[in-house]
């Protein structure tokens, strides 16, 4: 397998124009920085010029002193003060404005990214830089065993068949899976013709009853003494927060030693895109269909991580694969926690076919519902609370995530300040949960949810959802 | 017979480059190198450091054994091509050794032009080509006083300088009204030639040789004014021409170079030219030309390799930029493009400073060349607004004021 790297990423939005980079770039290099933010397009609005540490270096083969190369281990571009010559050829290579001469000294002066601890990114306090390790993720989890045949039927660009084939290698095989009605054993996890598609024992229970079966798979294995197995479901939100929801409930409650991933799709994507509890307000879905009356769900999705928090489960979190590492370390806690209670974790994950996403699109549109905190990463434990992963401050407006799906695109300026609004509520009140202060959120805003029985009078009843601390 | 499905004549640029896009798209296809060069790869680049003495000659090596060995391509130093016979597909070589290849490049490069004038043959003189004529003229350097050169272009002030910095005395003669004649425009080569004659360099342009005898152990050049310049030793750098000797007979079309279309493809089939060896097509002018630099060598080989390999989905080749980076004295005088262009059709703006000087050459609000002295620039992306043809609209002065921050941000915006 070949080896992938880590690298330092950019989120322009985020990033403020302070500087705090450039400094600490200088300071540590002792010469000018290697990172430069530029004024950009608009006003408040900024650019960076930075070493992409290329895969295919220009810079490397227009060297005529072999004093760049790509090195193998880290990926980094390596510069020899020695063999260099200072002829500035390498600066006619590079598209990015990385690699420039030093006003003063004039050598040349490229990132190294600080052997692995870039400055800049330790200084940066927008955000706007970040460490990526999803190179090391790549690397470590490449080696693992993939728990699945290969070929599932996920459609083109599936973000669940990603989040499975991640979790099982991590989880491993000695587990014992239960896939419920859904896309995950739809693709072809449960198997064909009398053999399983996985490495592991795997079940296809009632979309009702997933976790009632796996706490007495767990009963039974803790009798056995087998106390090293993992009892986990990969389950859609339909067979979590909908038809399954009083078994679930009923495990938490209970305690039950289990690993609950709920896949998040916001629907029945399997079926034919139907509405489930997870789907958000506005969204077009076959149940919740856009005509001249009906412009989508009017009811707000429910929040069942935060379901879960008021359960007391040994663990809950949140997670989202465009931020792996994250995800990971989630994923470990999980996995531990399922030993000792209901260890839940919700993955979201945009569904290319049921939300018109692009199937290139999946991971950004994972990122742009993080950054809008349409999608806020938290995680809780009775002992420690509730404490954000990511900080929710700082977001890109709700509309510019909805822009991106789809399923949002007949959404008029009403019903985008109610999500807007919904979205503000849910912060704030996670934010109290997480012990920091919040400031109530204006109320909701026009086109409020309302109950999708018809009442028969002209407009149905509004709903006020208010916010009160 | 040795053979190979792919056979590189050419070990620099060019070659390397085209090597590395082929193992992209073909891991194992038999593969070997041969080049004329007894060492191992090195670029005709960093000889004016060699011959300083600042670079090592066994430092210089672009490519080492191990390299070879990884990427599966025989390299075999010492042999140098002498006939091609493209139906046959045979390279044969000086000894007589015959290889076959499926796919050919040629990426031979350029040996430098040695002109015509009376008496020059019989007297000798030094180039600068190979890792040889570096270590030759470092030896020469360090017993003579006085050095004539020949040529005030990048390789006849390159080693201008080195001489001079080595206590020489030293003369340059140029045909030319100006240094680097071609890249850079008349006031950056003013700065140029300043500082040249501020180590004591005696520039003679716009003069031409049209003697040389031998004198003493070294040698004489009169030049068109009657006058006769002496030294203990002469450099020759008035120019370099493809070689393309080796072609001849061979129906591969020629002109001043290897005529290759916009995939690097020459007259004959399955044979490619990349290099200084190569005439392309110019980015600016349309027409091909040799450019004789690295980074168009680098972009020739790299097309030629992936078509070579078969790429079916390349774009074809929008030709070749000059680029220019040269350093005198440690200062900066970096180009790209038709830095030097004036007249219709051209919008100039000349930024004069005491400490640094900038020439921004714009045509329908778009950057077409640039040259600064004293204030190094993004060269590379300069040349993505100038082949992109990036229209400036109202950033237009924006950019004149810092063409880096603004060039910086158009990337960065390009490429999220
Ligand atoms: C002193 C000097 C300074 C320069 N400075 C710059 C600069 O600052 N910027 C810039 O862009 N360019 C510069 N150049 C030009 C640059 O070096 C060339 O453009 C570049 O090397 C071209 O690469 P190439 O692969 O086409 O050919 P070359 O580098 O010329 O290499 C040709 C190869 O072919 C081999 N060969 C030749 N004939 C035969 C044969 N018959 N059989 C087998 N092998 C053969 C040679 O041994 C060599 O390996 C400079 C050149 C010189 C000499």
């Amino acid at each position: 397998m070949s080896i992938a790297f880590d690298t330092i990423a950019f989120r322009a939005p985020k990033c403020d124009g302070c500087g705090e980079c450039m400094k600490a770039c200088s300071a540590v290099k002792q010469g000018a920085s290697r990172i430069s933010i530029v004024p950009g397009a608009s006003a408040g609005a900024f650019e960076m010029a930075l070493c992409r540490q290329c895969g295919d270096p220009k810079c490397v083969m227009v060297c005529p002193a072999g004093a760049l190369t790509k090195n193998g281990a880290s990926g980094v571009i390596d510069w020899s003060a020695d063999k260099c010559v200072d002829c500035l050829l390498c600066t006619s290579g590079c598209a990015y404005g990385a690699i420039s001469a030093d006003p003063v000294g004039g050598r040349v002066i490229k990132c190294d990214q600080c052997g692995g601890d870039p400055a800049c990114v330790s200084a940066c306090p927008s955000g706007a830089l970040e460490w990526g390790g999803a190179g090391s993720i790549y690397n470590r989890f490449g080696e693992m065993e993939d728990m699945f045949v290969p070929g599932l039927a996920g459609c083109q660009g599936c973000n669940s068949e990603l989040i499975m084939r991640h979790v099982m290698r991590r989880v491993g095989r000695n587990s014992v899976l239960a896939t419920p009605p859904g896309c995950i054993p739809g693709m072809g996890s449960v198997g064909y013709n009398g053999k399983t598609g996985t490495k592991v024992p795997v079940f296809h229970p009632l979309l009702t009853n997933t976790a009632s079966m796996l706490a007495g798979i767990r009963r039974y294995y803790d009798k056995v003494g087998r106390k090293d197995i993992v009892v986990m479901a990969l389950a859609g939100d339909g067979g979590t927060v909908d038809c399954g929801f009083h078994a679930v409930s009923g495990a938490a409650e209970r305690g039950e030693k289990i690993l609950y991933v709920c896949v998040d799709n916001e629907g029945y994507m399997n079926t034919g895109m139907q509405r489930s509890g997870a789907t958000p307000y506005g969204s077009w879905t076959s149940t919740t269909p856009v005509g001249d009356k009906l412009k989508g769900k009017t009811q707000d999705a429910k929040n069942m991580p935060m379901i879960m928090v008021a359960h007391r489960a040994a663990y809950v979190a949140t997670a989202s694969t465009a931020y792996m590492e994250e995800l990971y370390d989630k994923l470990d806690r999980a996995i531990e926690a399922s030993f000792k209670g209901f260890s839940y974790l919700h993955i979201y994950s945009p569904c290319p076919t049921g939300w018109r996403v692009a199937s290139n699109k999946v991971i950004e549109a994972c990122r742009m519902s993080v950054e809008s905190n349409f999608v806020t990463l938290w995680e809780y434990t009775p002992e420690a609370g509730l404490r954000f992963t990511r900080s929710p401050d700082r977001p890109i407006p709700v509309v510019d995530y909805a822009r991106t799906i789809g399923k949002y695109r007949h959404l008029d300026a009403d019903q985008l300040a109610h999500i807007q609004a919904k979205v503000d509520e849910q912060v704030a009140l996670l934010k109290r949960l997480a012990g920091e202060v919040a400031t109530a959120p204006a109320a909701l805003a026009a086109a409020p949810a309302r109950t999708s029985t018809p009442d028969g009078a002209a407009t149905p009843p509004l709903r006020h959802e208010t916010f009160r601390p | 017979m040795p053979e190979a499905k792919y056979l590189l004549v050419g070990s620099s640029h060019a070659g390397l480059e085209a090597l590395r896009a082929i193992r992209r798209l073909d891991a194992d296809g038999s593969m070997a190198m041969l080049t004329k060069d007894s060492q191992l790869p090195y670029s005709p680049t960093v000889l004016p450091y060699v011959m300083s003495g600042r670079s090592k000659p066994d430092a210089v090596i672009l490519r080492d054994r191990a390299f070879f060995d990884e990427t599966g391509c025989v390299y075999a130093p010492g042999q140098a091509a002498q006939s091609l016979d493209t139906k046959a597909r045979l390279v044969t070589l000086a000894d007589g050794v015959q290889w076959r290849y499926e796919r050919l490049l040629i990426a031979t490069g350029a040996a430098p032009a040695i002109p015509p004038i009376p008496g020059l043959q019989s007297v000798p003189f030094h180039v600068l080509r190979t890792l040889d004529d570096a270590v030759n003229l470092r030896t020469r350097m360090g017993l003579a006083r006085r050095a004539v050169v020949l040529g005030a272009g990048l390789v006849g002030l390159h080693a201008a300088e080195t001489l001079a910095e080595a206590g020489l005395a030293v003369s340059v003669i140029e045909m030319k009204n100006q240094v680097l004649p071609g890249y850079i425009d008349a006031k950056a080569s003013e700065r140029i030639e300043a500082a040249f004659a501020s180590h004591g360099i005696k520039l003679l342009l716009g003069r031409t040789a049209t003697q040389v005898a031998a004198l003493d152990g070294g040698v004489s050049v009169t030049t068109d004014d009657g006058r006769a310049i002496e030294g203990d030793m002469l450099l020759v750098a008035t120019g370099v021409k493809s070689c393309t000797e080796w072609l001849a007979g061979s129906g591969v079309e020629i002109d001043r170079g290897v005529l290759v279309d916009d995939r690097m493809r020459t007259s004959a089939a399955d044979v490619w030219a990349a290099g200084d060896v190569a005439q392309g097509l110019d980015f600016a002018s349309g027409e091909r030309q040799v450019l004789g630099i690295i980074p168009t060598a680098v972009e020739q080989g790299r097309i030629a390799g992936f078509d070579m390999a078969g790429d079916a989905k390349q774009k074809p080749w929008a030709g070749g930029l000059p680029v220019n980076t040269y350093r005198f004295f440690g200062r900066p005088a970096v180009s790209v493009g038709q830095a030097a262009a004036e007249g219709d059709g051209f919008e100039v703006v000349e930024q004069e400073q005491p400490r640094k000087y900038r020439r921004i050459v714009l045509a329908d609000n778009r950057l077409v060349g640039i040259i600064t002295v004293d204030d190094p620039f993004d060269a590379g992306i300069m040349g993505e607004l100038i082949r992109r043809r990036v229209d400036l609209g109202a950033m237009k002065d924006a950019f004149l004021a810092d063409p880096t921050q603004v060039g910086r941000r158009l990337m960065s915006e390009m490429w999220r």
